[in-house]
């Protein structure tokens, strides 16, 4: 059905990868960093429906399966840091969580 | 389909811009919300109907209104020090640019070595899903679940009341 | 009846493990602490009686109690051997130790170690009885090693004083020289073996050790090592005087009856290797001369009553070795019971003595006690009596004949030999009387009002009696055919092979010794009761002087060993204080601290930074992966 070549899917990936990474080193505010995060995975995700698409196999789903999976968990659990951190420091920036500072 | 992959991932693209230039919090998720609806028509265009439903329902469903209910908790807006020094001065972006800018060439450059690859064949119905999902990855799901577990433990433990007095981080 | 051999070395280790975890009174503690040993001393004379009335087969009972070690190839049974041999050893061992632990109920009785000091004796015993029942190498090290570890805490019971702490850790440390080569030895059996157990060693040792290789003469050369460091022998013979440190019922009970003879009974038990190995044999008649001869002449010259009992100990092992260094098996074993009795009785009498003395131990300024304590002044002779071996009538005598004899006549004795042993038992008789002289006649020089209680009578009463009597079962042939002991250990030691003795020869050799005794005990009246001036008289010669310091010093190995051992050692310990190798480490820790501060600058706390770090990493290695 679909006719599109696979590495244009994989350029979009990378594409969405790199901009996820811009914003997650440029970004101070930790809850945008948490969804660059996300934007990174999500691409990952697109490599491997790509790659799935193109063998014609469900492994690549799978693996959205666990992506998800692992995304939720990694958010809730980000989620809750936050909370702590702005509880405690009244502050959104990440670079002023530096008390382990070397 | 073609014309649906290219306008959706163009969204997507346009959209992950958007999201990482935004001041304001909840603007930048709406525009992650954007781009998550994008990716999930890629992926429709892509025969994985089953991905595609799936990122709709708990990337842009669930793991989003997460976000939406902490930005709600937190009402972050009082305070604004990404705009206070300058979001776009070149300054913040020019290394992180950079670095991305590489990466990215990189990966086209490993895509342009790889073999020819051809187009694709059939798409991949749910049911195979299932079935490789509950068949050969059975264990992967098991640990997947445990995951999920160890995730709401320690959601539950460190978003609980209980060290909120004298709390030193 | 044999079932219960068990029973003998593991009521020791329940008294030892009740007095250590218990609370108890006094009381509670003497009946625990006697009364496990004695309940040994009956389940062993039960045994005795039995194996008397009906052998087991082949005079030899084997109880296996656990399988300790099980690897395929490496098999360690622990069992316990019963035979004529390991039968002698328990028997002397639980009854001269249960009379001395009767003994120390009364001895001890004022100390507050009263507790521990039952429960390091009980332990001994324990240990004493596992090495002499140990059926197989192993289980025999670990006795010989728990005996070292009591030796070790008694000798040092009064810890207190840095002197008995430094003369526990010398007997420790010095016989730790010989239990490392008995180790060798050990790995050594082993590997060419493929076993531990004694009987099947003894029965392979001809195939596996053909007469004249290295291997023959090496493996016993080592537990004779083992042997030397534990009954303190010449080299290894320094520590056993300054073991006196210790209480004086540990002197009487393991650095005189039991622990010291261990080495012995090594040989005894392995004699097979021994006979495989002509050289090695004569190497422990040898050691076994010269340190009779050492030891005497320095007993001769002591001023402390106790450790001129304690040289006199070595002597008397020094026979042991002669005996069995010459092939007289049965008569080391028989002068190892006799010995125990004696040398028993003499210890706990001397303990008595010091009681009395005010707990002054020179001899000189001991005399006349014969009055004030005459019951003490009689066993004491007894004791005296025996180690003198004065004909006829003490237990000493027929067992120190019985050596001398078989020395002469031994293919592998020898009149220089049997020279050596004539003239230790001439000083013998000298220093025997010399102790009581010293003690007990000349001129009052303290008052005591020191009188034994039950428990001490008791102990040397029955001591005395045996040092009398126990001679009685091995006589030599030419005066009556009794010989019970022989004939009871060939059941397990090979007979003694010399030639036929001829009767004129065997009275001609008996009444020389016995003259040479008697002229022994006359120098010595003559010299300490006729005229005590003698001796003082004797010393403003100066060479008569320098013989007399270097007698009194033990010949000097003390100082030998000081000056070539220890104090060269120090020496390397005080220049490399610094620790040579330890600057390595420091340099290592140097630059691990180093490296430290530099990484540590990378820790910014930032997460970007780190994100950053890990972009640039993955930037790199996909770098490489596309453009190599």
């Amino acid at each position: 059905m679909a006719t599109v070549p696979m590495e244009h899917g994989l350029i979009l990936a990378a594409t969405l990868f790199a901009l996820g990474l811009v914003g997650l080193l440029s970004r101070r505010n930790i809850i945008f960093m948490l969804m660059c995060v996300e934007i990174m995975l999500n691409a990952a995700a697109l490599a491997f429906v790509t790659g799935g698409a193109r063998w014609g196999h469900a492994d690549g789903q799978i693996m959205i399966i666990f992506i998800l999976t692992m995304a939720a968990a990694e958010v809730s659990v980000g989620l809750a840091l936050i909370l702590r951190l702005y509880n405690s420091l009244k502050t959104m920036n990440s670079d002023a969580v530096s008390g382990m500072r070397g | 389909m073609n014309w649906l992959f290219y306008i959706s991932g163009l969204i997507a693209v346009i959209a992950t811009v958007m999201v990482i230039t935004r001041s304001q919090v909840v603007h930048g998720l709406l525009y992650l919300v954007v781009s998550l609806f994008a990716v999930a028509m890629v992926f429709l265009s892509l025969g994985a109907a089953f991905a595609a439903a799936l990122e709709i329902i708990v990337y842009a469903g669930a793991i989003m209104v997460l976000f939406i209910f902490v930005i709600m908790l937190l009402n972050p807006g009082a305070e604004d020090f990404d705009h206070a020094t300058k979001l776009f001065a070149v300054r913040v972006w020019i290394l992180p640019g950079i670095l991305s800018a590489i990466l990215f060439v990189e990966l086209l450059m490993v895509l342009a070595k790889g073999v020819p690859a051809g187009l694709h064949s059939a798409a991949v119905n749910p049911k195979d899903v299932g079935l490789s999902l509950f068949g050969p990855y059975l264990l992967g799901v098991e640990l997947a679940s445990l995951l999920l577990l160890a995730g709401l433990v320690g959601a539950y433990h460190l978003g609980g009341r209980r060290f909120e007095q004298g709390e030193n981080l | 009846m044999y079932k219960t051999l068990w029973l003998v070395p593991a009521l020791p280790m329940l008294g030892f493990l009740i007095l250590v975890f218990a609370r108890l009174t006094k009381n509670q503690v003497a009946m625990v602490g006697v009364g496990s040993v004695a309940l040994s001393t009956m389940v062993a004379a039960a045994i005795g009686w039995s194996f008397i009335a009906s052998p087991p087969v082949g005079s030899t009972y084997v109880q296996p109690l656990w399988s300790w070690v099980d690897t395929g190839a490496f098999q360690a049974v622990m069992g316990l051997r019963l035979d004529s041999l390991s039968l002698l050893m328990i028997l002397v061992v639980t009854f001269v130790g249960f009379l001395i632990h009767l003994y120390s109920t009364e001895y001890m009785a004022g100390d507050p170690g009263y507790a521990r000091f039952f429960a390091y004796m009980n332990l001994f015993m324990a240990s004493m009885l596992t090495l002499v029942l140990a059926d197989n190498l192993v289980f025999l090290y670990i006795g010989w090693e728990g005996v070292g570890l009591c030796s070790f805490l008694l000798i040092g019971f009064w810890y207190s004083e840095r002197k008995n702490a430094r003369a526990a850790m010398k007997a420790f440390l010095i016989t730790r020289i010989g239990d490392t080569a008995f180790a060798v030895g050990l790995f050594l059996l082993y590997f060419h073996f493929g076993t531990l157990n004694i009987q099947s060693i003894l029965d392979a040792a001809p195939a596996i050790l053909p007469a004249g290789s290295m291997l023959a003469w090496i493996a016993p050369a080592l537990l004779l090592g083992g042997a030397v460091g534990k009954s303190a022998q010449t080299p290894l013979q320094t520590w056993l005087p300054d073991a006196m440190a210790g209480p004086t019922p540990v002197s009487a009970l393991i650095h005189a009856a039991t622990m010291v003879t261990a080495g012995v009974y090594l040989i005894a038990r392995t004699h097979t290797l021994f006979t495989g190995a002509p050289w090695v044999q004569f190497a422990v008649a040898v050691i076994g001369a010269v340190t009779l001869l050492i030891a005497a002449t320095s007993a001769l010259t002591q001023r402390d009553l106790k450790r001129a009992l304690a040289y006199s100990t070595i002597s008397q092992i020094g026979y042991m070795f002669l005996a069995l260094g010459v092939g007289a098996w049965s008569a080391a074993m028989f002068h190892f019971a006799t010995h125990a009795f004696f040398k028993a009785l003499l210890f706990l009498a001397a303990g008595a003595i010091i009681n009395a003395a005010h707990h002054e131990q020179d001899m000189f300024k001991m005399g006349g006690l014969y009055k004030k304590i005459p019951f003490i002044f009689w066993v004491f002779f007894i004791g005296a009596a025996c180690l003198a071996a004065i004909p006829f009538v003490t237990s000493g005598f027929y067992s120190k004949d019985a050596i001398l004899q078989m020395v002469w006549s031994s293919s592998k004795g020898g009149l220089i030999l049997w020279l050596c042993g004539v003239v230790g038992a001439f000083i013998t008789a000298v220093y025997s009387f010399r102790m009581v002289l010293l003690v007990f006649f000349g001129k009052p020089q303290t008052q005591t009002a020191y009188r034994p209680g039950p428990a001490v009578k008791i102990a040397l009463g029955v001591l005395a009696f045996f040092s009398l009597g126990f001679g009685y079962i091995q006589l030599p042939e030419i005066i009556a055919n009794v010989q019970f002991f022989s004939h009871f250990l060939e059941r397990t030691l090979p007979a003694f092979w010399g030639s036929v003795p001829n009767h004129a020869v065997e009275w001609a050799l008996l009444i020389f010794v016995s003259l040479v005794t008697i002229a022994g005990v006359g120098v010595a009246a003559r010299v300490y009761y006729q005229e005590p001036a003698l001796p003082a008289r004797l010393l403003e010669n100066r060479y008569a002087a320098a013989i007399h310091n270097f007698w009194e010093e033990g010949w000097g190995f003390d100082a030998f060993y000081t000056r070539f051992i220890v104090n060269p050692f120090l020496w390397l310990v005080r220049i490399n204080s610094g620790d040579v190798v330890n600057v390595l480490y420091w340099l290592i820790e140097f630059l691990s601290e180093r490296i430290n501060i530099l990484l540590s600058h990378t820790q910014t706390g930032k997460t970007r930074t780190y994100a950053a770090v890990m972009v640039g990493g993955a930037v790199i290695t996909i770098g490489l992966l596309v453009l190599l």
